[in-house]
């Protein structure tokens, strides 16, 4: 409710996903105090917090499997109302989840259609769900994948992120959240991962990224937004930042650097 | 499937039907790169049936040099046809297992088919066999929906409903059959569901329908493949999966038309039974291979959680899966009833579900969910049936046999689990 429009970097780009004042709260326990984010399009924001800072009762909220108690949700300028899942899918949101929702037994191609297969003549179209799998894979430059008849039980890591994140831009998704999309993966993998993630920007989507790790988002984050105990304490371009005042605002709500007040203050150009 | 001769790619050139090539298969084109890639698989764990054919050549070298009338065609045909009530069962019972859930209750609810038909065309009843047969299989599978619910909409675990529905349909067979009860079946062609035969002719005329639909059904769906440029299987493998199936058929047919009987009592011919099985194993494959249904049984037996956040509806698939284990497991009791041609309340569902159980575990079903096919409990019908019947011919007690199908079953499981690990840790 400060100076959200007045933020230097975040260039003329109408944000496609637009929260203000989200408020969540369990029971005693308010997980959310009234965040504002916004999340450009072809940009990726990097969310970062704490353990407990609200990242994943945020990401929630958005993917529909929490209702915010208060505030406003904007998506392409409309005010919109995200009660399930299935609405936020409907609206182009995707989530990548941590542990990924990848069944083991099943191939590439039939984890990316999982629960949206093609069918022609009541049965399904193996070779239409094949070509466009391999398309998809193709386009995001995903190679390390040999085969998209392998079943997933036989990918490495990073090819199962690599499979996850294609299985969420397959359907004309405009927004992509990837919980800790590194979390567990070796240097190359995470390598990987990490150009797929830009790659995804670079396409146009609107991609925000939790993640505990600051190299891997100092590495592609567009913009930064620090999640603090429930509240938005620093948001803005990642240049803007620097590793130590990131951390300084996760684990204090301040930074020395900035040395403004603990409120939503975007972090200024040094 | 994973393809051992793949290129390891450097960066892949923008998006486009170049790109689309690198993400492909470069299939091996030779005899002796399939064999490379076969055995690569094996050594990956993916063994497929390979393990049961293997088992089941062994059994048969073994009972042959004992015994030469092992592989005699009169014995192997009665050996599919003591096996068939074991592969039908089994293959109801596949649904479950690829669910992760078990079902113990399927030899009673087959008892209680094979019990409703028999009361249906027993003297005094007198329905015509399909309304008997139809009515049969309805209840099977309204039992095996009940279940199904109660497992699902309750969240009770199945085996214990199970158990319970195998304690419990016992005592409702037994009440419709009258304490001590055999009730003869006076209908013919009930009878000759299991004890008919094909005329020879006929056999073969079934036969080459058979290889003619799989044969243009395999060349079209390759030949379909190889014009939209996907990795396809080379020219030659298709034609040697029907060479393969044709020889399979031509030989069944040719065994099932050897005079097995006396020489009074000529008998050949290919029992009914025998297409009955086939074409459950057709439609279940079908089934389970190339729906939206079989794909959603599979994803729920791999990862329930990532079944459900795709939006599938998991109580309706699992209900659905049980009420086929009912339906089919039906089909089994009806064609248990038909072979002895009476129910009696010695049937001993206990015993037959635990072969069940073990036909399909031995054949290649994963216990754990997600890995399994229709195939499996025939061919481990197959070894089952083998070990039992080589056995007698070997004139070895019930205390043999029994001792060595448990082996034989603690092989399969353990075949099971190691491919299992193998499996996780190959990345």
């Amino acid at each position: 409710m400060t100076n959200e429009t007045a933020r230097p970097g975040s260039a003329a780009a109408e944000p496609l996903l637009r929260l203000r004042g989200i408020e969540k709260r369990f029971g005693a326990v308010e997980a959310l105090k009234g965040v504002d984010l916004d999340v450009p399009p072809a940009q990726v924001t990097a969310l970062v917090g704490d353990n407990g800072a609200g990242k994943s009762v945020l990401v929630k909220c958005i993917a529909g499997i929490h209702e915010p108690d208060n505030g406003e949700i904007t998506f392409e300028g409309r005010r919109v109302h995200i009660h399930s899942p299935k609405d936020s899918a409907r609206l182009g949101i995707e989530v990548v989840y941590q542990d990924l929702a990848l069944c083991d037994n099943l191939d590439v191609v039939q984890n990316m259609f999982l629960g949206r297969e093609r069918l022609s003549n009541g049965l399904l179209d193996e070779d239409s769900m094949e070509r466009a799998a391999s398309q998809t894979l193709a386009d995001l430059s995903v190679t390390t994948v040999r085969s998209v008849r392998q079943v997933v039980q036989s990918l490495s890591g990073g090819q199962r992120q690599s499979v996850a994140v294609a299985k969420a831009v397959m359907w004309n998704s405009k927004l992509v959240i990837l919980d800790e999309p590194t979390a567990a993966l070796g240097v190359a993998q995470t390598h990987q991962v990490l150009q797929l993630v830009t790659r995804l920007a670079e396409r146009g989507l609107a991609v925000i990224m939790i993640s505990h790790n600051l190299n891997d988002v100092f590495k592609v984050a567009d913009r930064i937004a620090v999640l603090r105990l429930g509240q938005m304490v620093g948001e803005g371009p990642a240049s803007g930042f620097d590793s130590q005042s990131v951390v300084e605002l996760m684990t204090t709500g301040r930074s020395s650097r900035n040395g403004d007040a603990p409120t939503r203050s975007p972090g200024q150009a040094p | 499937m994973t393809d051992q001769n793949a290129r390891p790619d450097g960066d892949a050139p923008e998006a486009g039907s170049d790109a689309l090539e690198n993400v492909q298969v470069s299939s091996p084109r030779t005899p002796g790169g399939l064999l490379r890639q076969w055995w690569s698989q094996i050594v990956a764990g993916e063994s497929g049936v390979l393990p049961v054919v293997l088992g089941a050549i062994a059994i048969g070298i073994i009972f042959q040099t004992q015994n030469a009338r092992f592989l005699s065609a009169g014995n192997l045909v009665n050996l599919l046809v003591q096996g068939s009530v074991f592969m039908l069962i089994g293959m109801g019972e596949v649904f479950v297992l690829l669910l992760g859930e078990i079902d113990l209750s399927l030899g009673f609810v087959a008892g209680i088919g094979g019990t409703v038909v028999t009361e249906l065309v027993r003297s005094g009843t007198n329905w015509p066999w399909w309304a008997a047969i139809v009515t049969a299989l309805a209840v099977t599978t309204a039992i095996g929906a009940l279940q199904g619910t109660l497992i699902t909409r309750l969240r009770l675990p199945s085996f214990v409903v199970t158990l319970a529905g195998l304690l419990g349909w016992q005592g409702v067979m037994i009440q419709l059959l009258g304490v001590g009860g055999t009730i003869p079946i006076p209908n013919n062609t009930i009878n000759n569901l299991v004890n008919g035969t094909l005329s020879d002719l006929t056999g073969w005329i079934l036969a080459a329908g058979v290889v003619l639909v799989f044969g243009i059904a395999t060349a079209m769906r390759d030949g379909q493949r190889r014009k939209s440029g996907l990795a396809a299987p080379p020219r030659f493998l298709t034609v040697a999966k029907v060479v393969v199936v044709a020889a399979a058929a031509a030989g069944l047919v040719a065994l099932s038309n050897v005079d097995r009987g006396v020489r009074a009592f000529p008998i050949s011919g290919m029992p009914w039974v025998i297409p009955i099985v086939l074409g459950v194993l057709v439609v279940w494959s079908l089934l389970l291979g190339r729906t939206r249904f079989g794909r959603y049984v599979y994803a729920i037996g791999g990862n329930a959680e990532a079944a459900r956040r795709a939006g599938i509806n998991l109580a309706r698939v699992r209900t659905i899966a049980f009420s086929l284990a009912g339906l089919t497991a039906g089909i089994g009791g009806i064609m248990y009833a038909s072979r002895l041609r009476s129910m009696s309340t010695s049937f001993d569902g206990g015993t037959i579900v635990l072969y069940v159980v073990a036909t399909a575990v031995i054949g290649g079903t994963s216990l754990f969910g997600g890995r399994g096919h229709p195939l499996h409990p025939v061919l481990g019908g197959i070894i089952i049936a083998a070990i039992v019947n080589g056995m007698g011919l070997l004139g070895l007690s019930a205390a043999i046999q029994l001792i060595a199908t448990a082996l034989v079953l603690l092989a399969s499981i353990t075949v099971d689990v190691v491919v299992r690990r193998r499996g996780e840790t190959a990345h």
